[in-house]
């Protein structure tokens, strides 16, 4: 059945759906922190990660600033605006049912990408790679760039697994996930906390945009494609686990570049066959414990 | 007579539309140790929730050490010098022991050290890297208190600490408390069990339905314990 498969079509694959699984896994890791420290479903996510490649883009067209600067300018621009997002429109909503918060980020992502269509139509504009060139692997070709892709984003969400399971402030952000007003009571200003995990998620899906934007068109609807995915990915490695959230974004970076070689017709399928199949066998998520939402 | 550490006047609370607090008027004065008396539901351990700014709306006036509490935010009050120990403890299912411990920040000096903790608190030192919430009820409740000694707080609120423990553990909380007490600490403590409360406090607060019906030295609580069984419906 398989011999029509080459070992140089199975390894270009693999390493396209470890590429790909570095975009799930830093997405669904900022709203894995998200939803699992403040409980907030944020659909705008895509819409952040949109804003990151933007963000990026104008830098670039306006200012000059090369894509390294934008690597760290456009993450604190997104994440400042995400700040700004929590304190006008989450802030009042979060003594509410998590239903309103998910509701008004949906209504925000609906506001954010019409503005950007408006202003920047619906085609994709092309943002050139800061790393050309390449490296023949003998399977396949390897451009630099989505090596540095694989290799920055794997360094990210290991860096912020670490500051949440080994540092007192993720130990203040987990305790606050299961107690807020005793952690207050500590004398942590707790609100403040909250409203700072929202910008630094909201800053990690800026920071996916800007690594986003050499490799796919930069258009409005660009996180709007992959949201499903991401919360797909999230869904299955257990709402607000940070580590379900990074081992499943590449579990399935990997399974959907797999199943273009051998079924290929089942290739956008096969997330959401995964999703069922782990909600049908562990219904909080691969990665979830009764005690934690680690 | 010096200052009371904290006074209470005329404190209402709310849960939501519910009112659980009807006026409520106590003092407290510096290093004493005042029990808060009464049925379930009288309204003890929203007492301690209102004091911190943990129930949804409160009024009147609570003065602690020359600063009003009413307005101002949780982790304010907490850095006044006030800490909490809730009843049903609290303690996080996603930290270790050691974590649990060391969470609270240091606020103010005076604080006690972790290694004293430790000492004084021996059981926790040989369960610091277990999951909180795999030690025994006895254990954290331990945890609960120790944890917010570290704080620098002097004026402490514990909220039923003897509640489903066995006798020999309860004897050991009222050892700590007493101890508590003996280096100077200030302690507003809500208890069910009076056999407890009268071995360690100084003067009862009888509160009723959301109100203050009573106060009582430790003295007149042994002299009168038949007024005080029909207080507590026992």
């Amino acid at each position: 059945m398989f011999d029509h498969i080459s070992m140089q079509l199975l390894l270009g694959q693999l390493l396209i759906g470890l590429i790909n699984g570095s975009f799930y896994a830093m997405l669904s890791l900022g709203l894995a922190i998200i939803f699992g420290l403040i409980h907030v479903v944020n659909f705008a996510h895509g819409a952040q990660y949109m804003l990151g490649a933007f963000v990026a883009l104008l830098l670039l067209n306006h200012l000059g600033i090369p894509y390294w600067g934008a690597l760290f300018i456009a993450p604190v621009v997104v994440g400042a605006f995400g700040l700004l997002m929590e304190q006008t429109i989450l802030k009042p909503l979060r003594h509410l049912d998590h239903l309103y918060s998910l509701l008004a980020t949906f209504a925000a992502v609906l506001i954010i990408e019409g503005l950007m269509r408006l202003e920047f139509g619906s085609t994709g504009l092309p943002y050139a790679s800061p790393l050309p060139g390449g490296v023949n692997l003998g399977f396949m070709f390897l451009p630099y760039y989505r090596g540095w892709v694989v290799v920055f984003s794997l360094a990210v969400c290991i860096a912020t697994w670490l500051l949440i399971e080994k540092t007192k402030l993720g130990a203040y952000l987990r305790a606050a996930n299961e107690r807020p007003e005793i952690v207050e009571s500590f004398g942590i200003n707790v609100p403040r906390m909250m409203s700072l995990t929202y910008a630094f998620g909201v800053g990690l899906a800026g920071l996916g945009g800007v690594l986003a934007a050499p490799i796919y068109q930069v258009s409005p609807s660009m996180g709007s494609n992959l949201m499903i995915v991401i919360f797909a990915v999230v869904v299955i490695g257990g709402m607000g686990s940070i580590l379900g959230a990074i081992l499943t974004g590449y579990l399935i970076g990997i399974v959907e570049g797999l199943t273009k070689v051998f079924y290929p017709e089942a290739s956008n399928l096969a997330i959401f066959v995964i999703m069922i199949v782990a909600l049908i066998l562990r219904p909080n998520g691969l990665f979830s414990s009764p005690e934690s939402s680690r | 007579m010096t200052e009371p550490l904290l006074t209470v006047q005329n404190l209402e609370a709310w849960y939501g539309e519910s009112k659980a607090l009807h006026g409520m008027d106590f003092t407290v004065q510096p290093g004493e140790l005042v029990t808060l008396i009464g049925r379930n539901g009288a309204g003890k351990s929203t007492t301690l929730r209102s004091i911190m700014g943990i129930v949804g709306k409160r009024t009147g006036s609570i003065r602690f050490d020359g600063q009003e509490l009413i307005g101002k935010r949780t982790y304010q009050i907490a850095r006044t010098g006030i800490a909490y120990c809730p009843e049903e403890r609290a303690i996080f299912a996603s930290l270790n022991v050691a974590e649990n411990l060391t969470l609270p920040p240091v606020l103010k000096a005076g604080g006690i050290a972790d290694s004293e903790l430790l000492r004084q608190f021996p059981n926790l030192q040989r369960r610091l890297k277990s999951q909180g919430t795999k030690l025994s009820g006895g254990e954290q409740q331990m945890l609960a208190i120790a944890r917010i000694l570290r704080t620098g707080a002097r004026f402490l609120l514990l909220d039923e600490p003897s509640e489903g423990l066995a006798p020999v553990v309860v004897k050991e909380i009222g050892e700590q408390i007493k101890r508590l007490k003996a280096q100077g600490f200030t302690i507003l403590l809500v208890e069910q069990n009076l056999s407890f409360a009268r071995k360690v406090a100084d003067r009862h607060v009888v509160v009723e339905n959301g109100k203050v019906v009573d106060t009582l030295t430790n003295s007149a609580l042994e002299a009168d314990m038949a007024r005080v069984k029909t207080y507590l419906g026992v």
